[in-house]
């Protein structure tokens, strides 16, 4: 289908995007990448004013590495994220990740921040901002605001983000501990919307988990993560997770806190499985 | 890589034989690389506005009042049109066949005039001079309507108790048949082995990826040209004559590129005849571009059955009977003009094809329902007749304890036993089970996968592999449609012309659809006249310049077209040779044209060019006897005479990796077999195996059209409908075995459909093979994760 | 209708146009600028067939609108055919039949090209993830891929 007429106009800084949406409210929509936003528009369900494009604004692009913090900007896109050095060597679990985002095409406009600000649940990016302990940088009229990625993602499409705001950046702290992370999607042809998919992050000390980060996505209006699951992996050794009780009791214990919702395909219970399945392979893997 | 399929050399069939049996490259392909192509969408002509067509939102509805008003007062908008008015000039039809004796279906207008009966069906047109204008317009566009029950379950449709769809019909049932051969209860009462199944397929339907296109064109001078992404254009031809009261020297249908069809292409749809009925009212040219969310509810689906089977073995492995009960869904409407009843009649036809059991029953009901209608896709009630076929051939040989190959091996009608009729009726002239078994075993080297999955399994890795023996008809004689009074043409004809410099026009009655046609009769012609293919031109398409005929269907193309070709091909070269005889005072017995030239047969010295040939025939024919006739443009037409199908045969293997964790399948590997006869080009021929295999593969595994309970499509675009993408698609192997046909001097049999005949059935015998050691099975199409993980007990 | 003026080097020409926002680059490509060879088949990003490239990297061009392509570099199938890896690859296209309708071919051109570009050792099942969001109908595939790791290992051995 054709869209519907809307406006266009380039902003060419954040100030200038606050602004922006200061005066077009509701009517307005932010077009990063546009991967998203121009399906709808194509299919004529939604239905803005006027599209506000961020490409030409500096400030949100870039990935950059100061100290122990990495800072991947709002308008990154996948494919940057993709070949950045910085992230291959700091948080491999985005170079893993990202070859199943969607297709190449799509990869080269498609960006961090528009990922994280759609909420779709089945994406990768917000759960592994949460596995990540991603920190969100926004800006609004009132200046700059941080937000936990785990804070940050609160229903279906919907962000902590206020009217009038935008997502500038996300911020990492690289921790000193030793990091192993797991990375599965499951998903019956190549860059769908996965049927059920993980994203792990555990912090040990002399093989001895001292935090954890377990992240579903693709199973309810969120992504969502094993609270308790990652409380039970606290200062045990890594071995002990994979012996067959310990395994047995996690998996219970994912199966019953995560809250799993159906999608157009998948049960309720087909997910409330697959999340069984996919922690006992990720334990399996950060054992070894 | 794999090389086309390497083929024994069967005796040639034209004098000089350069390119039959060739793999030469599609000359006509090279602009369609280069973004040369002219689809319907790129053609624009002066005047040309568009059309969108305001759909029935639900599932069955009484349409109340239409309000144009507002809508006609929108920019760019040129006309609102009603099915009240389109019916003044354009009648209703009903979509049956004689043949299919007791088939019923309702009248069917081409914008719905008192009720719409599927959600897509087309009831208001709005025109206006861009796409975007005439969307713009549509939601303004105020309908009054009421909704009405829809039946949208096939067992609801048989329960006389249920609404009517069409309270005239009495029932909703469109076609009923029964078929009772030999002593079946008998046989299951008395067999050592007897096994069932219920088989279900789920409704789905082609995407092609370009989508249905047409611009029709009524001129001032009262005449009709409709260029159309269409596989048989005088078909459309004859429809869009009666329906409109026009005559054919008025009508021309004109096909370009084809961005790929597979028989969604080859029905006549109620927005072909609205989109011409406009034009004929706007007298301007019109266009209609159907958009994919449009595609899905607007194209014809396929395959929505349910079958009950039975197959009976003696405990030696004899399979002594199938019995089958088919309950399949089509749409509120039988389709237009070849009927949806065929697909659930050919099931009846087709089940237990390849075997020599004497004993069959079969009861088939073809039902209403509130749907997208359906009609013939390729493959056409084999793919589901396969499947049934080969699932219970494997239950019984699991049975029996018995290898699933060597139990085909036993049973399949042997090589030599043809002419042979098969328990269903059906009359096969010469096939090759055996050999094509044989070749199987050998190609996928059976026993190597055998063991590699005796030793994976006992790592708890559960691979499988499994087989379907299948038979396709092809080369249709009038006995598909001509007989039950559809005015479509199952002989074909081709016009090849010298002109007066020696090079070769050949104008062929069947098109191309990205399958090689034109690629092919280019072989034929060249070598059927004694040219390089280089000086050969072919052209398709336009009724205006093509001998009437069939065009694609029933994997007919190479056998019937091209034999028109290759008897035209053939007669221009003895014409070519009466006059050079003439010219050089020697019998043409005694002359041969070989690339391009004059010859002596016997010496092969070269005698004159064509361009000679040519000049005295066009401009010196006072130089030629009196008495000589000799024509340098020859028409012929072929139809197949012999048999009402030329069946073929084939086998293919497929070995899957079953993950019994996530219920998710991994293809390694697909093995294809096929004897189609003659095999003019192999690339083509395996190209075309594969792609059909892959088509099969998306009904087996991924493609299903979803409905909620209020008969609205929920899946209808292209993230949430799962057509086969690379990723997840095997290698496949493709090998051939030759029985030419006699009845026809090419021998060539048709290929274009048997891929995606036996490609599920494979792939779900593959998997129950690799799922048998937890002594569960799933013959429920499209097989995916979720429904393996509940047939494996894992989820509840 | 609101337009707006742009600007951009199409296959290598400087053009100016006057658009409706809404108007997708594949559209604007196909309508105004009567270049055909990139086609529509669903407008949602999903199926490839309107690949073309902006500022040297392939996007969906329904995804993309006219406006957002102000200024920039777009190159489709007509500017880039017969010129280095295209050539290449329509050669070994026809070669191994690696088309039939030829929809989605002009999609799967860009597509292989900027895989040999960018990952010059892909393997065979790289190459089917690499072009896993074109969909193609008629040909299954393997042909595809065959052609592309054609074009690759002919291109490994020249270097040799």
């Amino acid at each position: 289908m054709k869209a519907a007429a809307f406006n266009y106009q380039r902003a060419n800084s954040v100030q200038e995007v606050i602004q922006l949406l200061g005066k077009y409210g509701d009517n307005a929509k932010l077009m990063a990448g546009g991967q998203s936003l121009l399906p709808s528009l194509n299919m004529r369900l939604s239905n803005p004013q006027i599209l506000i494009d961020l490409q030409n604004i500096a400030e949100l692009k870039g990935i950059t590495q100061t100290d122990q913090v990495v800072r991947v900007g709002a308008m990154t896109t996948h494919t940057e994220i993709e070949n950045s050095p910085i992230i291959q060597q700091h948080l491999p679990i985005l170079s893993e990740a990202v070859p199943h985002i969607a297709h190449r095409a799509i990869r080269n406009l498609g960006t961090w921040g528009g990922s994280c600000v759609y909420g779709d649940p089945a994406a990768e990016w917000p759960a592994c901002a949460v596995a990540l302990n991603g920190v969100m940088v926004i800006q609004g009229a009132q200046g700059e605001r941080r937000v936990l990625a785990k804070d940050f993602f609160l229903d279906l499409y919907t962000t902590a983000l206020e009217p009038n705001e935008i997502l500038v950046a996300t911020e990492f702290n690289l921790s000193a501990a030793t990091n192993k992370h797991y990375f599965e999607e499951l998903s019956r042809r190549h860059g769908d919307y996965a049927a059920t998919g993980i994203v792990c992050q555990v912090e040990l000390k002399q093989d001895v988990v001292i935090d954890s980060r377990i992240v579903y996505f693709s199973v309810a209006s969120t992504p969502l993560m094993a609270l308790g699951v990652q409380e039970s992996l606290k200062g045990k050794n890594i071995q002990s997770l994979i012996s067959p009780e310990f395994l047995s009791s996690a998996i219970q214990m994912a199966k019953s806190e995560i809250a799993t919702l159906a999608d157009l395909t998948n049960s309720a219970q087909m997910k409330t499985h697959l999340v069984g399945v996919l922690l006992e392979r990720a334990l399996k893997h950060i054992a070894h | 890589m794999n090389k086309p399929s390497e083929l024994p050399i069967l005796a040639p069939v034209t004098n000089e034989q350069r390119y039959i049996g060739s793999s030469e490259p599609r000359h006509g392909a090279k602009r369609l690389t280069e973004g040369q192509g002219k689809y319907i969408d790129d053609l624009q002509l002066p005047r040309m506005v568009h059309v969108v067509y305001w759909r029935s939102p639900v599932a069955h509805m009484r349409i109340k009042k239409i309000h144009k008003d507002s809508v006609l007062s929108m920019p760019g908008v040129v006309a609102v049109i009603d099915g009240k008015e389109l019916s003044q000039i354009c009648k209703p039809w009903v979509a049956t066949l004689s043949h299919l004796v007791g088939m019923k279906s309702a009248p069917q207008h081409a914008l719905a005039v008192d009720r719409a009966c599927w959600q897509g069906e087309p009831v208001v047109a709005v025109v206006a001079k861009t796409r975007a204008q005439a969307e713009d317009a549509l939601p303004h566009l105020q309908v009054d309507w009421e909704e009405l029950p829809a039946i949208l379950d096939m067992h609801a449709a048989l329960d006389p108790n249920q609404t009517l769809i069409h309270s005239e019909l009495g029932d909703n049932i469109c076609f009923k048949r029964s078929l009772n051969v030999g002593d079946v209860d008998t046989q299951f009462s008395q067999a050592a082995v007897v096994a069932e199944a219920t088989f279900k397929f789920g409704r789905h339907t082609g995407v092609t990826l370009e989508p249905r296109s047409q611009i029709a064109h009524f001129s001032a001078d009262g005449r009709l040209t409709v260029y159309h992404s269409q596989q048989a254009p005088h078909m459309m031809q004859d429809l869009y004559c009666r329906q409109f009261d026009l005559i054919e020297s008025d009508v021309r249908v004109v096909c370009y590129d084809v961005g790929g069809s597979f028989g969604i292409k080859v029905h006549a749809y109620p927005d072909d005849f609205a989109t011409v009925g406009i034009s004929m009212m706007l007298k301007r040219p019109v266009k209609f571009v159907a958009d994919r969310l449009e595609s899905y509810l607007s194209d014809i689906h396929a395959r929505e059955h349910v079958i009950k089977g039975r197959i009976a073995a003696s405990k030696e492995g004899e399979i002594l009977a199938f019995e089958i009960d088919d309950l399949t869904g089509i749409g509120p409407y039988s389709m237009f003009p070849r009927t949806s009843a065929i697909e659930g009649n050919q099931v009846v036809n087709l089940v237990g094809g390849p075997y020599k059991h004497q004993h069959y029953r079969a009861n088939l009901n073809v039902v209403f329902q509130n749907k997208t209608p359906t009609c013939q896709y390729r493959g056409v009630g084999h793919p589901i007749a396969c499947a049934v076929t080969e699932g219970l051939v494997d239950l019984a040989s699991r049975k029996l304890g018995m290898d699933p190959l060597e139990f085909r091996k036993r049973n399949v009608i042997p090589d030599d036993a043809y002419p042979y009729t098969g328990a269903s009726g059906i009359k096969l002239e010469a096939l090759s089970h055996e050999q094509c078994l044989a070749k199987i075993e050998d190609l996928m080297d059976y026993p190597s996968l055998l063991a590699e999955q005796k030793s994976l399994r006992e790592k708890g890795i559960y691979r499988g592999i499994g087989f379907a023996a299948l038979i396709e008809l092809t080369n249709p004689s009038p006995a598909f449609y001509g007989i039950g009074g559809a005015r479509i043409a199952s002989q074909d004809g081709a016009t090849i012309r010298m002109d007066p410099t020696g090079v070769i026009t050949v104008s062929v009655s069947v098109g191309e659809q990205g399958q090689g046609a034109e690629g092919i009769f280019a072989q034929i012609a060249a070598d059927a006249v004694g040219v390089s293919i280089h000086q050969v031109r072919v052209r398709t398409g336009d009724t205006d310049t093509i001998p009437y005929g069939g065009g694609t269907w029933a994997s007919r193309g190479a056998g019937i077209g091209g034999e028109a070709v290759l008897l035209a091909g053939m007669a221009l070269r003895e014409n070519i040779l009466k006059i050079a005889g003439a010219m050089l005072q020697i019998d043409s017995s005694q002359l041969n044209v070989k690339n391009g030239k004059v010859v002596d047969r016997l010496t092969q010295q070269e005698k004159i060019p064509l361009s000679e040939v040519g000049r005295v025939g066009y401009y010196r024919t006072d130089t030629l006897p009196r008495d000589l006739h000799a024509e340098l443009t020859v028409t012929r037409h072929y139809s197949q005479k012999d048999y009402p199908f030329i069946f073929t045969n084939g086998v293919q293997a497929s070995y899957v990796e079953v993950d019994v964790h996530t219920g998710f399948v991994k293809l390694l590997k697909h093995w294809a077999v096929e004897d189609c006869g003659r095999v003019i080009n192999p690339m083509l021929v395996d190209e075309q195996m594969r792609g059909a295999i892959v088509q099969g593969i998306g009904g087996a595994l991924f493609e299903e059209c979803l409905y909620d309970s209020q008969g609205q499509m929920i899946n209808g675009n292209m993230a949430d409908y799962l057509v086969p993408m690379a990723s997840e698609m095997p290698d496949i192997e493709v090998a051939h075995v030759q029985t030419p046909t006699k009845s026809s001097l090419l021998g060539a049999k048709g290929a274009g459909e048997a891929g995606t005949a036996g490609a599920p059935g494979a792939v779900v015998n593959a998997i129950n093979d690799a799922i048998a050691p937890f002594g569960v099975h799933n013959f429920d199409q499209p097989v995916t994760p979720e429904k393996l993980l509940r047939t494996l007990g894992k989820i509840s | 209708m609101n337009t707006t003026s742009i600007s951009m080097t199409l296959n290598g020409q400087l053009i100016h146009a006057e658009v409706e926002p809404r108007q997708h680059l594949v559209d604007f490509i196909r309508e105004d600028q009567n270049l055909t060879g990139s086609h529509l088949g669903c407008e949602q990003g999903a199926c490839g067939a309107c690949t073309v490239k902006v500022n040297g990297q392939i996007v969906r061009g329904c995804l993309v609108l006219a406006v957002q392509a102000n200024g920039a570099n777009v190159q489709t199938i007509e500017g880039l055919t017969a010129d280095g890896v295209y050539k290449d690859l329509q050669q070994a296209f026809l070669q191994f039949n690696a088309l039939q309708c030829g929809f989605c071919t002009s999609g799967m051109l860009l597509a292989g090209a900027e895989l040999i570009e960018t990952k010059p050792h892909a393997t065979r099942s790289e190459i089917r993830e690499w072009i896993s969001g074109n969909y193609c109908r008629c040909t299954g595939y393997q042909a595809i891929v065959d052609a592309i790791a054609h074009v690759l290992e002919e291109r490994q051995s020249n270097l040799k």
